[in-house]
């Protein structure tokens, strides 16, 4: 959580000096409290000063806060007649603290107040529950935050006065849980109960090893958790707490194994569409993603160096070329090396593999073996939190929306288009279709480039999420081949459920066994899922030849 | 003179139970791939020693039976009985054939990258197992078996050659040699005479004609004279049911099946 | 090959292959070690350990060679099964090496380094030399047999074999990466001193490991010719071109499959076992997909289904990786893709299929086995 802390006084200064005069009401009687206060801020003890801090929270008058501030930069110091003065930043001159008449006696005969620790925590709370009056807002809820962080007890008058007052809902149950935990140690019953149920509605888990100490009978320390209603009703929030965890957990889950499905999908999509149509297995396919992730990076490069104002729109650009430049390459080697091993899969395999070879070389030695930068433009970056510990990234989600988009293409392409109609005949009849006159040879390039050019696409989506280097086809390439086994070919479905299925698997199991054995349990599942149905999830159906 | 001695290479009986006189029970069978059924609640029986044909219009479910009896594929609903008692659709391929099944294919698969010689040496009765192929010895009573049959199917000539550069019609030649080594009490031909020179087809017959008795003969075709020539019994198949079943001439006239292989108009 | 001849190599091969074993098995050693290092025919001691590893690779060609070349299963995870066997042969050397680490403690080095406190329980028995070479075989050996069954009982077959080997071998890489796998880590097992008693830096220990290597590849060449002439090796080609046929012939395809599998990853296992004392080091890098896939070219540049072909490819491709790794290093990835593509388009039958083609003899007319 990231602490407010320094800037806070200055945005609730400039707060407090938007207010009407009005709104700040300040009786004339609590005016000789409030100049105590402040005198009492600059006093050689420290009780004392935690006393006039506490005093200034319950009073809430903003006219404390240049005192506070400055007794927070240690500018706040008092002279030998126990006046309490603030020096200025640039240590030249001072004030007195309470009437801001200037001083006039000697800098350095004036002494520090001792603050600790402790005493800075009550000046962060006191800085805090006076912010909490500020019309804006956010700035209440950052108070409210700041607050929700270092629960003291001496707030609690002030945080009761303002969760009275307070408007807004997020603040409301920022407030309401501090007021809880604070109340989790209060000596009433009644009021500790109502406290343990506000957390345990509250759903945030940061509160859970206070309520296990609640709940701990063994713990002698504070004699009223011994009650068993109190102990009840603290395992009952614990409970409620951790289903709550759970489920925030399945739903991040979710969401990373739906982000690393997706891209999985890419990557297998142009496998399954080359595989089911010509039953050739591409080694290379990996560099295809490759391919696609570096032209993402030259296009980038190109744009930083030649369009600086329009840097973020490399991406849009890169898109299209990653897809074409992807789908040249596999036309490419579909024509002079691929074509001439139709029919013999093994050896395809083999030689796709030496092509691998050829094309991580290549690129080891154009653009180094280290990995090149590839920035999230800023419309991807960050992301929104949807509760507490769910941020769904945006870089992710862009993937996810992205990915479902070319599957929807390939689709409309695969059904709807002549191109579509002939690959599909071509996959489940090759002779038939070339004697209906189908330029076999001409489907089978440009469905390797079709492929290749999917696979292109998946690479410049991989540039949001991951380390570009040339061996980044060859982590995708083994999780590739499995989501084609698994899902079969023939089938845009078969696909689509393989990868997301395994992306899936792979996330979930990941916080029980880690990556390295969930994929070796996903190996397992999947040999074993294959005995009981060897053609994959989705496969074509018929007489095929064995 | 050689048809004689195909009736000395025969394997032992086994434990086949035939005591009803029937060596194949079809029971109840049926099959469907992606909704379309293949067999539907078929029943029939082959007798012990008969040449039974199966005929059908194309789509009929005739191969499909034959995957269905020698373990190819895995019936949907009911059994298929060797005798009384050995139930098939519990056994695997390999093991059906060791039991006394042999097939001979529609499309004529041997071994194309071995001899003829090879073909019909693999093929031969005798122990599959491990230990027993490791250790297996071309003794001359083994070698004089396979020119016996290389002479039966008339390619001793060729048994040097790879299998791979026969022609179609030597090579199901050659299938039927291997059936033949194989010395199965029931023989399933599917398509036996296709691609044969009437000559051929002559030979064919003959042959079929004198394995019957000791063995059981199955077969699927097309060419009505074949079957007129060689059956005992005729079973006709339609939409994955028995249609008809009977001698030859019954099954002719009957008006059933007169309809499916010539269409509607009769009248 | 058209009479069965009950011999495992005609007259001439078997002179062949004599003269061949004994110069690799005796005359080589001689040269290094008793000739002085000024002698013209004097093998040096840098080209012996080099050998040394070579024929270990041939072993594992030959393991190939009897899968792919003869019953057509194309493996891209044989690497796995030669690792193991160094790993086994790697925890005897460390387990002998005990107290002369760098923490002078019972435990290996990385195990004190990572503050383990005791021997974990795999790792008890490889103190003795027969165990370790035990498990070299059983540990290969049994993966494979489970793997293979489960694999082949379903029918597994082709490409999406090839791709679960592959998924195999690079999901077990993953696993010995990890520290807590206790097998040494990515650094692997290594600082090896002696062997048996002997140590690993004498010219005298290296020719006798080359020497063993080479009697291994000798002994694993008959064998495997005498797998592949018998009638078993037949049936092995017959599933290769015609599976269906096979089973329909009486023999069950799952348990030939099974042997040959297993037999390879022994092999392989044995190969591993003898290569590791030779080059002082086992990692997990050599459970790297590209390490299998490279195994199986030596197959095919020598000749698939040969024997003789793979032993040559073996020697062929390593060499020229030597040659290119140290005059043109960013060369040699282009040069092996290169032999990739260029064997699998223009020489399916490898270089002995070349010479034979060559010199007039017959050729198989099915090529489209892959």
């Amino acid at each position: 959580m990231i602490r407010f802390a320094p800037i806070f006084p200055v945005l609730a200064l400039l707060g407090f000096l938007s207010l009407p005069s009005q709104a700040l009401a300040s009786d004339d009687a609590a005016g000789g409290d409030y100049q105590k206060a402040v005198a009492g801020l600059a006093s050689d003890n420290r009780q004392t000063i935690i006393e006039s801090l506490d005093a200034i929270a319950r009073l809430g008058d903003p006219r404390a806060l240049p005192a506070l501030d400055a007794l927070q930069d240690r500018r706040l110091k008092y002279d030998a007649k126990g006046r309490a003065l603030i020096v200025a930043k640039d240590e030249r001159a001072a004030v007195d603290a309470v009437t801001g008449e200037n001083y006039a006696g000697p800098l350095d005969a004036l002494s520090d107040p001792p603050v600790n620790n402790l005493v800075r925590q009550h000046i962060s709370a006191v800085l805090s529950s006076l912010a909490l009056r500020s019309p804006d807002p956010e700035q209440r809820l950052a108070a409210a935050r700041e607050l929700a962080d270092r629960p003291v007890e001496s707030a609690r008058e002030g945080l009761g006065k303002a969760l009275a007052a307070e408007t807004d809902g997020r603040v409301k149950s920022l407030l309401e849980q501090t007021l809880a935990q604070i109340d989790l140690k209060s000596p009433d019953k009644a009021a500790r109960l109502a406290a343990i149920r506000a957390i345990g509605r509250s759903g945030n888990s940061d509160f859970l090893p206070a309520l296990r100490q609640v709940a701990d009978r063994q713990n002698k320390s504070d004699p009223l958790n011994a009650d068993g209603e109190i102990t009840e009703a603290a395992t009952r929030a614990i409970a409620s707490l951790e289903r709550r965890d759970l489920v925030v957990r399945a739903a991040r889950d979710l969401f990373f194994g739906a982000s690393l499905g997706s891209v999985l999908l890419l990557a297998a999509l142009g496998l399954a569409i080359t595989f089911g149509l010509m039953g050739v297995i591409n080694m290379a396919h990996g560099e295809m993603l490759m391919i696609g992730a570096y032209v993402a990076y030259v296009v980038q490069e190109f744009f930083s160096s030649h369009f600086p104002n329009y840097a973020d729109w490399y991406l849009p650009a890169a898109i299209p070329l990653a897809f074409a430049t992807a789908a040249v390459v596999g036309m490419l080697l579909e024509r002079t090396i691929i074509r001439h091993l139709y029919g013999r899969p093994l050896e395809t395999l083999l030689a796709t593999w030496g092509i691998s070879l050829c094309l991580i070389q290549t690129v080891r030695l154009i653009f180094g073996a280290q990995n090149v930068e590839v920035r999230n433009p800023a419309w991807l970056s960050g992301g929104f939190e949807v509760v507490r510990g769910l941020t769904l990234t945006y870089n992710r989600i862009g993937i996810i929306v992205f990915v479902v988009f070319v599957v929807v293409l390939t689709w409309l392409l695969l059904n709807r288009t002549p191109l579509g109609l002939s690959i599909r005949a071509v996959t489940q009849a090759r002779s038939t279709a070339s004697a209906m006159g189908i330029f076999t040879s001409k489907v089978d390039m440009w469905t390797f480039g079709l492929g290749s050019g999917i696979a292109g696409l998946g690479g410049v989506a991989l540039t949001q999420v991951g380390n570009v280097g040339p061996e980044l086809g060859q982590s995708y390439i083994v999780d590739s081949f499995m989501v084609v086994v698994l899902g079969g070919v023939g089938k845009l479905a078969g696909t689509i459920f393989g990868a997301l299925g395994l992306g899936f698997i792979n996330k979930f199991l990941e916080p029980f066994s880690g990556a390295v054995l969930g994929k070796i349990i996903v190996l397992v599942l999947v040999v074993v899922f294959i005995q009981k149905r060897p053609q994959g999830i989705f496969a074509l159906k018929g007489r095929t030849a064995d | 003179m050689p048809i004689e001695a195909v009736r000395d290479i025969t394997g032992a009986p086994g434990d086949i139970d035939v005591s009803r006189g029937v060596i194949l029970y079809v029971e109840s069978v049926s099959v469907e791939f992606d909704g379309f059924k293949a067999i539907d609640d078929l029943s029939l029986s082959i007798e012990d020693g008969s040449l039974h044909c199966i005929i059908g219009p194309n789509g009929a479910g005739k191969t499909t039976l034959l995957d269905i009896i020698t373990g190819k594929t895995k019936p949907d609903a009911g059994e298929v009985y060797l005798g009384q008692n050995i139930k098939l659709t519990e056994l695997s391929e390999s093991e059906i054939a060791r039991i006394g099944v042999g097939r001979k294919f529609q499309k004529p698969t041997v071994f194309e990258n071995h001899t003829l010689f090879e073909n019909l040496e693999l093929a031969l009765h005798c122990g599959k197992g491990l230990l027993e192929s490791l250790f297996w010895k071309l003794t001359p009573a083994r070698r004089a078996r396979i020119d016996e049959v290389l002479e039966i199917i008339g390619l001793t000539g060729e048994a040097a050659r790879f299998a791979g550069l026969l022609s179609h019609g030597q090579k199901q030649w050659l299938e039927i040699g291997m059936l033949l080594m194989q010395a199965p009490r029931v023989l399933l031909l599917d398509e036996p005479a296709a691609g044969m020179t009437p000559h051929e087809i002559e030979h064919s017959v003959e042959l079929l004609k004198s394995l019957a008795g000791q063995h059981t003969v199955v077969v699927i075709e097309h060419d009505m004279d074949f079957v007129h020539a060689i059956a005992s019994r005729v079973t006709v198949l339609h939409e994955g049911k028995v249609l008809a079943e009977g001698d030859m001439d019954f099954v002719r006239q009957n008006p059933k099946v007169v309809e499916v292989y010539l269409g509607e108009s009769h009248a | 090959m058209a009479k069965n001849s009950t011999s495992l190599l005609s007259p001439a091969a078997w002179t062949a292959f004599g003269i061949a074993a004994t110069a690799l098995v005796l005359v080589v050693p001689v040269l290094n070690l008793a000739l002085p290092a000024t002698s013209a025919v004097h093998v040096p001691d840098y080209l012996i350990a080099l050998m040394g590893k070579f024929l270990c690779y041939a072993i594992v060609a030959l393991a190939i060679d009897l899968i792919w070349g003869f019953t057509g299963i194309l493996s891209l995870g044989h690497g796995l099964f030669f690792a193991l066997g160094g790993y086994a042969m790697g925890m005897h050397l460390m387990r002998a090496i005990a107290g002369e680490g760098v923490y002078r403690s019972e435990l290996p080095d990385f195990m004190v380094f990572l503050d383990w406190k005791e021997l974990p329980w795999y790792w008890h028995g490889f103190e003795h030399f027969w165990f370790a070479m035990l498990m070299a075989v059983l540990v290969p050996g049994v993966f494979a047999l489970v793997f293979g069954f489960f694999a082949f009982r379903s029918r597994i077959k082709g490409v999406y074999f090839s791709i679960i080997t592959q998924a195999m071998t690079y999901a077990a890489m993953l696993l010995f990466f990890r520290n807590n796998t206790g097998f040494g880590g990515n650094n692997g097992l290594t600082d090896f001193k002696h062997i048996l008693g002997f140590s690993l830096l004498e010219p005298a220990t290296k020719a006798g490991l080359y020497a063993a290597s080479a009697l291994a590849l000798a002994g694993t060449f008959l064998l495997c010719r005498f797998v592949t002439v018998s009638k078993l090796g037949r049936v092995l080609t017959a599933i290769r071109d015609a599976e269906s046929r096979v089973m329909f012939s009486g023999y069950d395809p799952l348990r030939y499959k099974l042997f040959v599998w297993t037999l390879s990853a022994v092999l392989c296992g044995i190969a591993g076992a003898l290569y590791v004392p030779q080059v002082g080091i086992i990692n997990p890098s050599e459970m790297h997909p590209g390490n299998s896939i490279e195994m199986a070219i030596w197959a095919a540049v020598g000749g698939r289904g040969t024997l003789v072909g793979p032993i040559i490819g073996a020697w062929l491709v390593n060499g020229a990786k030597s040659v290119f790794t140290v005059a043109f290093p960013d060369l040699w990835l282009y040069f092996l893709g290169a032999i990739f593509i260029a064997t699998t388009l223009f020489l399916p039958d490898g270089l002995v299929g070349l010479g034979r083609f060559l010199s007039g003899r017959k050729k198989r007319p099915n090529r489209d086995r892959s």
